[in-house]
Order: structure tokens, then sequence, then C-alpha cells
């Protein structure tokens, strides 16, 4: 009956209840829909970075990520990407050589990074080849192709087909240089990616560098799901024996932190939104509490104990303030759904935020725990609106109370 | 028997300037089954006695028992439990449950006794019925006349089956055909289930069926009647 009367109470003043209900609802879909584009912008870089740069999983010689020397090779790594391709869930693995070098137009020059890749295994791993905005992925040049990304050949004031001197030292320290021709230029949007890595053949660059045949400086590698990701990498740490087997996570830690720190920063958002809301439920309660002051005292001369008038009040706030939520999660969550399908534009700023590396068009995505977790919000921020003017209700006297007019 | 022993009561208000006497040392006993009514002058201390003797109020001094337990000497908790259990109120304005139906304000306060549901609704409707708005049962109280508030405030005084009922002006707010109506059911009630029925009042309608009238002036009792009805 408790329950009954709480909620008919609040519909006692339809007005005043819809007013909060509805500031309830705008908050959390506010809160539930900056939440779903936040995860998802993150989300999508994670992915992006994954595709266009890391891979799930990377080998490398130990030491190699920190001195990046060019000794610090693979030995065998043909043979160890062959059998690592075999391992059930891995759907590609490239051999790399990686070397940081000069690369000079007839204008500029500047440092790079280059990575020697055998296009079609790297067609698996990464989606660079997806990226070409113009010339081709290792076509149309039959020697020495580069393919460069579209920031890089801004700065270098060159377009598909420019020739470029690739300088670096071999393995004697000799420094030597090679002429390569641009056959592709590729955008990730992220730009500084874009101006510092260069792809060309494995073969050209283990000519140049004088390496062995087999080696690489890492292997990366694909997977079919992420949820695999665990299983894989045990698996190619057998394989791999001493070398340093890395995931994702490991290798761009600041990407592993982005997530987390998305989520800390989500729900900072979302007690704000309720906290100012909070403001406004008190003050309806505490209406609504003076509003009834004689029939609290009524209520208590018949027989209401103080704890049933408290848990009365408290009911009728967490209602009040659940209400809200609910249609607020509801409408967030369906606005979510939708918008996880068709993306939000945000192609009117996008230089900015390729600039950061995110997308122009983002996909939101909701977690439903997240759901869970605003609802206890909610519920929370309705038992502690009720308190203040549940504890006034308390401190009625019943014979004063009933003497008012 | 008595069900009410009321032995010096005294209430004194204290206001920032001058202490007020509303009650003034009353000594008086209730029997079981009384229709009584306490009469006087408005600000004699009706309303205040009254509440006193509910255990709304608490006297500066004095003792009231009710079936031989001072009320005033149980813990606010035990208090409220006693009320329930003990003590049926009518209001001068009704004061029913706005946003609960005629039925749902008489089975509410069964609710808080933790009757059965089937008892409650059986008593609910019994009630409603001996108070002639049996009809009624799904209306609030908006869609109610005052006197057919008043009725189901009476049928919830009576719901959980108390000692005796307090009713403070139970007829201020009442045309005379109303009034009389309500006390015909009032004096029913009394003969029916033998409860007491004790009025603070000002109206001569209600005195004419009482069968008891105390008189209070400035606090203190100055007369004590008792008429065969």
């Amino acid at each position: 009956m408790l329950f009954s009367i709480s909620w008919r109470n609040i519909w006692r003043n339809k007005v005043r209840s819809l007013v909060i209900i509805f500031s309830v609802a705008l908050g959390i879909f506010a809160g539930v829909t900056s939440t779903a584009f936040m995860k998802g912008l993150a989300e999508q870089r994670i992915q992006k970075v994954i595709k266009s740069e890391l891979s799930y999983i990377q080998v490398h010689k130990k030491g190699f990520r920190q001195n990046s020397e060019l000794k610090s090779y693979i030995p065998g790594a043909a043979a160890l990407t062959q059998d690592i391709r075999k391992i059930p869930h891995v759907t590609g693995a490239s051999r790399r050589v990686v070397v940081q070098a000069m690369i000079a137009s007839a204008e500029t020059a500047t440092g790079v990074l280059i990575a020697g890749v055998n296009p079609e295994q790297e067609k698996q791993v990464t989606n660079i080849h997806e990226k070409i905005i113009d010339g081709a992925y290792f076509e149309g040049i039959k020697k020495h192709p580069v393919v460069i990304g579209k920031k890089l050949a801004e700065k270098l004031n060159v377009k598909v087909r420019s020739k470029l001197v690739i300088t670096l030292q071999d393995t004697a320290n000799n420094v030597i240089s090679g002429l390569f021709r641009i056959a592709g230029i590729y955008t990730t949007n992220n730009n500084m990616y874009d101006e510092s890595h260069i792809f060309i053949r494995i073969g050209d660059l283990l000519e140049l560098t004088t390496l062995p045949e087999d080696v690489a400086h890492e292997i990366a590698i694909n997977i079919d799901d992420s949820e695999n990701l665990p299983v894989v990498e045990t698996q190619v740490k057998n394989l791999a024996g001493g070398l340093e087997v890395m995931d994702w996570k490991s290798l761009s830690p600041e990407m592993n932190y982005l997530t987390e720190a998305m989520e800390l920063y989500m729900y900072i958002f979302m007690i704000i939104i309720l906290l100012a809301l909070l403001f406004g439920i008190i003050n309806t309660m505490l209406m609504v509490v003076m509003e009834r002051t004689k029939e609290i005292g009524m209520l208590m001369a018949i027989g209401m104990n103080k704890f049933r008038i408290f848990s009365m009040i408290v009911l009728e706030s967490i209602m009040l303030s659940l209400t809200g939520g609910i249609v607020g999660i509801f409408i967030g969550a369906l606005f979510s759904k939708w918008r996880s399908i068709v993306p939000i534009d945000l192609s009117m700023w996008a230089q900015g935020y390729e600039q950061l590396g995110f997308d122009a068009y983002v996909y939101l995505s909701l977690d439903p725990i997240m759901l869970v977790n605003v609802t206890i919000l909610v519920i929370i921020t309705g038992v502690i609106a009720a308190l203040y003017p549940a504890y006034k209700a308390l401190k009625n006297d019943p014979a004063d109370a009933l003497r008012m007019e | 028997m008595n069900v009410i022993e009321i032995k010096d009561l005294v209430k004194i208000y204290n206001s920032s300037e001058v202490k007020v006497k509303a009650v003034n040392g009353i000594t008086v006993d209730f029997e079981e089954g009384e229709f009584t009514a306490v009469v006087g002058p408005s600000g004699s201390g009706k309303t205040t006695f009254l509440n006193m003797l509910g255990g709304l109020d608490r006297p500066t001094s004095g003792e009231v028992k009710i079936g031989g337990i001072n009320i005033w000497e149980l813990s606010s908790k035990k208090l409220i439990d006693f009320r329930m259990n003990n003590i049926g109120f009518v209001f001068q304005a009704y004061n029913l449950i706005p946003v609960l139906t005629a039925g749902e304000n008489v089975e509410f306060i069964m609710h808080l006794q933790g009757k059965p549901k089937k008892e409650r609704e059986l008593r609910t409707r019994e009630l409603l019925e001996s108070v002639g708005i049996g009809d009624r049962i799904k209306s609030r109280p908006a869609k109610l006349s005052g006197g057919q508030q008043q009725r189901v405030a009476v049928a919830r005084a009576l719901a959980s089956k108390p000692e005796f009922i307090l009713a403070d002006e139970p007829t201020a707010n009442l045309d005379s055909k109303a009034t009389t109506e309500l006390l015909e059911l009032m004096a029913e009630m009394n003969r029916k289930y033998n409860t007491t029925f004790i009025f603070a009042t000002h109206d001569q309608r209600v005195m004419d069926k009482a069968k008891r009238i105390i008189t209070i002036e400035d606090g203190k009792i100055i007369k004590d009647e008792e008429f065969d009805q």
C-alpha cells in the first residue's frame, strides 16, 4: 500500500512532477548518449590503431623496442611467421623489417620509419591498402615502389610516381641510399602516423641493409576476434620461445588507458549531471513535505510510525527520479542504438579530430552494464534527495500539524 | 468499567512572554460505551484536552490511563502503536488521504496493523456499508460530499476496533442535514459496537445527542452532567 500511496502522491501535482521527470530524463539522456559517444570514439580509435598501425599482437627480439637496432632481428622469422599463421583464429601474420631512415624529395628531407613488408602478407594484417587515396598499393611501379602517407607527401611536396631518396645505415654502419618511386599515397586520418611511416617491399629493404633474407624485426599478427586474443597470445608465446610477444594493450598502453580514462570520465560526468538534478529533486520533495504537513500529522496521529513516514517520502523521491531516469535511459539507449548504425557526422570539425587520430564519423557504443549502473546511481540520487525532506517530515508534531488550516 | 482515567491533567504553553495554562488540572473518568460531548467556548482547552487524551499532545503534568496504561509513560514508538490499536480519530476537516479511495482509506489503518488482506477487505466493506456509503467504496475523497467524507472518516476510526473514538468538532464543516445523519450514524455505531465516543464541540445538535456533557472553561471542568437518552 505504501508503494501505491507514494506512486499516486507523485501525480497529485502533475505539472511539478512532470517538470522534474522531464529534467531527470533529459539529464540522463544527455549522460547516456555522451557516454555512448565517448565509448564509441574510444573504441573506434582503438580499432583503427589495431587495424592501421599496431595489429593485435607483435613479436620482436627482446630489446628491439627500446634500441631499434638494425641487428636486433628475429632469425628464422620467415619460418616462424609461417607457423604462426597455422594457429587457430590467426587471420594473418606479416614479417616486417623496420628501420629508421631519412627520406628526401627534390625539395626537402625528413626522418621516417620504414617498414619493409610483403604487400600480400601485410594486407592480411593491416588495412593500409584500403586507405590508398592516390596511386595503388605497391602496384604500377616495378622497381623500388614506396607507399607514403598523405601528410608526408604534402610535406615533401611529392605525388604518385615522384622520386624519393631513402638514406639509411646498413649492417656494417655504412650510410647508403636507394632511389624509390611513389606507388601509392595513403591516409589513416592520423596525421602523426601518416607523416612518419612509409612502406617498401621487404626484399628491397633487406638488400639495402644487407640483412639476411629470412629475418624480421617485427612479426605483426591479426586475429578474427578480440575475444580470442589471450588464447592466441599464449600459443604465439609457445612458438616464439625467448622472443618478446606483446598484445596491443602492452604495445600501446596509452590506448588501453584511453578506454579506462573515458570510462572514469563518463561516470564523473554522470555524477555531475545527477548532482545538478539532485537539488531540483530536493526542492520538489521539500515542497511536497511542506504542503502535506497536515496530512503527515494526520498519518502520524492514526498510527503511521516514523519509519513508514520516512519510507513513504523516500519511495516518492525514488519513484520520481527513477521514472525520469528510466525514460532518459530508454530514449538514450534507443538513440545510441540508432547512432551505432547511423554514425554521427563530425566532418565539419574533422580536421581537429583527425589530427588527434579520431574518426569524423562516430558510431555510438553503449555498454549495458553502464545502464544498470546509471539506474543504481539514479536510485541513490532519489534516496539522497529524500533525506532532508524526510527528516523535516519526521520533525512534524501531529498535534501542531493538525491545528494547521 | 472505566476505560479512561484522567488525573490532574495540566498543559502549559510557554510562549516567549507569557505562560498559558490551556488545561488546568482536569480529573475525569470515561466508561466503556459512553457518548460524551466536551463543550466550552473557543480557547477553553477542549482540543488540547482531547489531544492529550489521544496521545498527540504531551501534558505538562498529570496522568492519562487507558485500560490501566499511563500512555504518556510509553516510548514514542509504543505510543504510536498504542494510538493505532486503541484510539480512533475523527477530525473537523475529515483529513482523509486524498490519493486513496474511500475503501483504501478505511483499509489503510488495518494495513498498518498488519491484518491479512482478506480480513481487511471484508471489514472495509462491512464498515462502509454500515456507515451507508458501501456504493462509494472506489471513490476518492474529492468525489465525495463533506458528509460522505466524514462517514468514511468514522468508518476509518472504527476500522482498527479502538477502545474509543475522539472526534474534534466533527460536524463543524457539515450542513444541518449531514450533521443530523452523521450524529445518527455515530450514535448507532456507539450502540452497535459499544465504542466510546468523545466529542469536542460547540454544536448544540451534538450536545442534544450526547449522554454526558462535560463543560470546560479556562482549562477546568466546570460542569459534568449525565442524561438519559
